[in-house]
């Protein structure tokens, strides 16, 4: 199983040169490709941060991040934008479509971006769309489309610039138990079907349920780091049926 | 041009807002247009009122005549000339006189007076003389009669077709003298003209100075006064040294001071209203970016650069602006026409006072389409100034800060 992502002795610290707080302490950090693996803790523990940190949308003040062999801690803030752009897709809390663009727009965005031609676009928005399920909502503005549809064209967008790997910010956290079960559903599936790798930050027990790998975090360190599969103690039976190695490591 | 298309779309995702921002600017473009198009009729009409009561647009004197006003300074009444004056872009008519000071007396009285030797048909053309006759009857090339203003008439115990003489020194030195019919009575808008002239026909002007053929100025009236400049340019270009061509600016800087003087006034009020324009605009940026500055992280968040991101904001500014000040010309328009063909006039007893002093009561527009073009230009300007505030702000911006909750 390939790497994506690296994370070498990572640390973040808000204020250090008045009360240091460490956001994120040391961390030490694999991901592999096709991992589906939820960033777990109590609030403040530093799961945002540290998923803004895998994202480059924050430098780390300690340690480097490889993604993909490449340390982007070291990227100028233009390249680091581009890099984003082809590497990393992101899933926000709030859903976050541009309100202007209908459904279509929003994912054709991204490739409009990248410079991908127009043929190329219309495929990959009927790829996307028939995966989400919302061929029907293509033409529909974010505000005709309800949470969790809205949320599915988020992660559309997200996997629109066939990324190395999704990075989601507490994706079920303002939807509804069915929305969340169908949303979860669809990354399940393409975890499975495309080996995308996806890494969630949530206080949410049914994505943690569903996840196959649980990184722990508080106070910014991990404290544990455990393959679903492990703790079946709680949680014996993980819904999407293993299709990736599960991995190990610590702070 | 998705860029754009979006930032179309962008535009009306607060339709109320956008409105709003595009009435203020198109409010604001009209009342300047008017505001600077009424300035500068009043303006041209006060020119027009001021050249036209004597001294024309332009004079050709014989060079110095103008520092030292004898009549040794004349020079001799030719064709030539005259014809090469016409000949320059501009010159719509030209009129020569012969002018001196001189005594004017009735039977008990006298005064200093001038007199202006003028050819009457053309110097009714460049300053509509014939119009300002409050008694009597116009003057002929062939008259021996004078036209006398209505103050220096009653001064001299004066009415129509009574006897006027004058005595004065002529050309070389020479005594002139001579006695007049008075012809017709005079009403200027200015008091010291009124007070001090006298007015012959060019010949028998010349007769009395024993200037034959000579004459002190040539009187030039234009057909856009604001080509005055390049004009009398021209004719001192065509005429050459032994002429001196002076506009009414240079014989009159007291009334260029005045304009300059109002309009420096005018540039405060207008300067008011492009800052209430600015803390317009200034303000939906603000909102704007209070309102956006989730997403506009978030699109920095999936891969927007900032370069692009500015292109986006820049864009929807200048759309709005643009469409604000389109509108706002296309509207100054016919309201400044309107205005031009319908002058504001000025009724009561201010309407006589300006009447008396030999101005129209009215205000009209200047339709130089120049005007709503500036104007325009100038809060398109300060649109895109306005709009760096949303640039500075995204070069600023770090996706993380501007998403936190």
């Amino acid at each position: 199983m390939n790497t994506v992502i690296d994370a070498h002795n990572i640390s973040k610290i808000y204020n250090p040169k008045t009360i240091p707080v460490y956001a994120v302490n040391n961390v030490h950090l694999h991901l592999r490709r096709g991992e589906f693996t939820a960033l777990v803790g109590p609030s403040g523990s530093g799961k945002t941060t540290l998923l803004n940190l895998i994202g480059g949308l924050d430098k780390p003040d300690e340690g480097r991040i490889e993604i993909n062999g490449t340390d982007i801690t070291q990227l100028s803030p233009n390249r680091l934008i581009d890099f984003r752009l082809h590497n990393i897709g992101f899933v926000f809390q709030a859903f976050n479509l541009v309100p202007v663009l209908t459904a279509e727009e929003n994912v054709e965005f991204i490739m409009q971006l990248q410079g991908i031609s127009h043929r190329q676009r219309q495929q990959r928005l009927d790829v996307l769309f028939r995966q989400i399920g919302l061929q029907d909502k293509r033409h529909a503005r974010p505000a005709e489309l309800s949470g969790g549809q809205q949320q599915r064209v988020a992660v559309a967008r997200a996997l629109a610039s066939r990324p190395q790997f999704v990075l989601a910010d507490e994706p079920t956290a303002n939807l509804d138990s069915k929305s969340a079960a169908n949303l979860l559903d669809i990354m399940a599936t393409l975890n499975q079907e495309e080996n995308m790798t996806f890494i969630f930050s949530t206080h949410d027990q049914r994505v943690i349920e569903r996840a196959r790998r649980v990184i722990t975090l508080v106070d910014g360190r991990i404290t544990s780091d455990t393959d679903a599969v492990d703790t079946s103690a709680d949680h014996s039976t993980p819904v999407i049926p293993t299709a990736a190695e599960p991995a190990k490591s610590q702070t | 041009m998705w860029l754009l298309k979006l930032a179309w779309k962008n535009l009306w995702r607060n339709r109320t807002r956008s409105l709003i921002t595009m009435a203020a600017i198109l409010f604001a473009v009209i009342l300047a247009s008017v505001v600077t198009s009424l300035q500068k009729g009043v303006f041209d009409n006060l020119i027009k009122n001021v050249v036209s009561f004597y001294s024309g647009y332009i004079q050709v004197h014989q060079k110095g005549y103008w520092n030292d006003q004898v009549l040794e300074n004349s020079f001799e009444v030719s064709d030539t000339t005259e014809r090469a004056i016409l000949g320059r872009k501009g010159v719509s008519a030209l009129t020569p006189r012969i002018e001196s000071f001189a005594l004017a007396s009735s039977a008990d009285l006298t005064k200093g007076c001038l007199v202006a030797g003028v050819a009457p048909a053309q110097e009714d053309r460049v300053t509509g003389l014939s119009g300002k006759l409050s008694a009597g009857t116009y003057l002929r090339d062939s008259d021996n009669a004078v036209l006398v203003a209505e103050d220096l008439a009653d001064r001299l115990k004066l009415k129509l077709n009574d006897t006027l003489v004058l005595l004065a020194q002529g050309y070389h030195g020479t005594v002139a003298a001579g006695k007049y019919r008075i012809k017709g009575l005079l009403h200027f808008g200015s008091p010291d003209l009124n007070d001090k002239i006298v007015f012959l026909p060019l010949l028998a002007a010349q007769g009395m100075f024993a200037a034959e053929n000579r004459a002190t100025s040539y009187v030039l009236s234009l057909a856009s006064p604001g080509d005055l400049k390049a004009t009398a340019a021209s004719i001192a270009e065509t005429l050459g040294s032994p002429y001196e061509v002076l506009t009414w600016e240079d014989m009159m800087p007291e009334i260029k001071q005045h304009i300059r003087t109002d309009t420096a006034s005018m540039s405060i009020i207008t300067g008011i209203l492009y800052l209430l324009i600015c803390f317009g605009i200034f303000g939906t940026l603000l909102m704007m970016m209070v309102e956006r500055r989730f997403e506009l992280g978030m699109l920095q968040a999936v891969g927007m650069k900032k370069g692009r991101l500015c292109r986006l904001l820049l864009a929807e500014s200048l759309l709005t602006v643009t469409t604000g000040c389109f509108l706002g010309i296309v509207t100054s328009i016919p309201i400044v026409g309107y205005l031009h063909a319908h002058p504001i006039r000025i009724s009561g007893e201010m309407g006589e006072v300006y009447k008396r002093f030999g101005f129209e009561p009215i205000f009209p527009t200047a339709t130089d389409p120049a005007i709503y073009v500036r104007q325009g230009v100038i809060v398109l300007i300060i649109g895109l100034l306005l709009s760096l505030y949303p640039v500075i702000n995204i070069l600023r911006m770090k996706p993380v800060a501007a998403m936190r909750k």
